[in-house]
């Protein structure tokens, strides 16, 4: 006979979910509340050691509303999502998991979101992803069965339906608050903000976008936003992130899809004196600028291997401690 | 052809006109494909769907044309099969981020449809049913239209 284990059945510490609200966790919370909301991404590791999860997490602690669980980002293997959630929800954090359609069909992407949320994941950011060409992996089989669209309003469904996309019931919904990712800054620039609104109508209630290098774009983009009310029914946080010289900067812009990088950023870089905090005030620039932006919600801080400059660019830029100070809202 | 499928989203307009007047006539003479059965034609219609739409559009018989919906320009393919609109890794240069010289899919549809009297880009599209794969999609609407004397609804989901 099986032994009576004593296992605790609610791995995660979450909020009741309060009317209106879609999620039980501290991110949607944030956002309702009209609170300039900040996140980050964790860098999954290449190890099956958990204390690497743990580790990589606490260079946040204080600093940030939610953390990204990369899912094979770059089509580069790494730790699942699923997993670095399941470990940072155990540890009281609030985890923001990412789902690619590059490597699940619909079976095992239903499956995911209903174990995330029954491990206390509150949070689920659905992405078309990366081609295998540009990862580790060029031989894998891309699968692509869905795309963001159609994950979102999977999710949508099992949540707000209680079942699964082929009808079939729930006994527990999963809920989750949904997001998207953006990027105003590849063409077809005008088409951008209609696709956001596409997205929206499937489910979407946050989107992050790509890295923001040109406010201007940026502007713009939230300008037709605007025009569409997408601000009054999306939470828009804007990507950010340091970049570690100018030489970085310009590998990135030729290898990295989707970034955009003007000429006038690599200038700045390349006539500094320290090229690292400039990247680094470069990126607070950017927090403080896309702040004033109605409709912008909050930002996202893409750190990849600066990840200990996060508190740093959290602190001076001001937005948390404007936050709890009461003063005016910024949104 | 790839030159070819960029020539036909230049015509989208055109090719608009021409594929609602065609779907008309395919969906009118519904009684006469119900007579003859709907899944005899299937192979006859598949084939010349596959001609038809291969040469004018690289169409990669997904069953469930899009092509109204997305300037003419099939999001088959995109090599992401992307059915909603561009991946955020679209060039500078408006070419696709896997094959660095073919022109995005996305970028293409989005000019398309700007052309076209109808405004369907904007409509969310769920994922494809891989069931369908192959067949027929225009048999697929002369059947969807005529939902009432339906003897034979096979593919249908």
């Amino acid at each position: 006979m099986m032994e009576q284990r004593n296992v605790d059945l609610s791995p995660a510490e979450l909020l009741p979910i309060l009317p209106g609200h879609s999620s039980p966790g501290r991110f949607e919370r944030v956002l309702r509340a009209g609170k300039f909301a900040v996140t980050t991404e964790l860098a999954p590791p290449d190890s099956a050691d958990p204390a690497q999860v743990y580790e990589r997490a606490s260079v946040f602690d204080g600093y940030v509303d939610a953390i990204n669980a990369t899912d094979g980002s770059g089509a580069h293997c790494h730790m699942s999502s699923v997993a670095v959630c399941g470990l940072l929800t155990r540890a009281g954090y609030s985890p923001i998991m990412q789902i690619s359609c590059r490597d699940k069909n619909r079976i095992a992407v239903q499956g995911d979101i209903l174990g995330a949320s029954a491990m206390g994941v509150a949070n689920i950011l659905c992405l078309t992803g990366d081609g295998v060409e540009s990862g580790d992996h060029p031989q894998a089989k891309s699968v692509f069965d869905l795309d963001c669209m159609s994950l979102l309003q999977i999710g949508r469904k099992m949540r707000d339906e209680s079942t699964f996309e082929s009808g079939r019931k729930l006994d527990l919904a999963p809920a989750v608050f949904l997001g998207a990712a953006a990027n105003p800054f590849a063409p077809p620039y005008e088409f951008r903000a209609d696709r956001l609104a596409k997205k929206v109508a499937a489910g979407a209630q946050f989107v992050q976008t790509q890295y923001c290098y040109d406010i201007d774009l940026l502007k713009k983009y939230m300008q037709r936003v605007r025009d569409l009310g997408l601000d009054k029914e999306v939470y828009i946080l804007v990507g950010v992130g340091p970049l570690a010289s100018a030489k970085t900067a310009e590998w990135i812009r030729s290898n990295v899809p989707g970034v955009h990088i003007p000429d006038v950023v690599i200038k700045r870089l390349a006539g500094a004196e320290n090229q690292k905090s400039e990247g680094v005030q470069l990126c607070i620039d950017m927090i403080q600028q896309a702040s004033e932006i109605v409709g912008i919600a909050g930002c996202h801080i893409m750190a990849y291997r600066q990840e200990h400059a996060v508190p740093e660019i959290v602190e001076r830029s001001g937005i948390l401690s404007r936050r709890n100070s009461r003063q005016a809202p910024v949104r | 052809m790839y030159k070819v499928r960029l020539w036909s989203v230049k015509q989208s307009r055109l090719l608009e006109t021409c594929y609602n007047s065609f779907e008309k006539i395919v969906v009118r003479l519904h009684p006469v494909w119900n007579r003859i059965g709907y899944e005899r034609l299937e192979k006859p219609f598949a084939l010349t769907e596959k001609a038809v739409k291969g040469f004018l559009f690289d169409c990669q018989m997904c069953g469930q044309c899009a092509l109204s919906s997305t300037g003419m320009s099939c999001p088959m393919n995109c090599p992401k099969t992307l059915r909603n609109g561009p991946c955020g890794g679209v060039r500078s240069n408006g070419n696709c981020e896997i094959k660095p010289d073919m022109a995005c899919v996305w970028v293409k549809a989005w000019e398309g449809s700007s052309r076209m009297k109808e405004d369907n880009v904007h409509v969310v599209q769920f994922a494809v049913n891989n069931k369908l794969h192959g067949r027929s999609s225009w048999l697929a609407v002369a059947r969807d239209k005529n939902p009432k004397d339906n003897d034979q609804s096979v593919a249908k989901e």
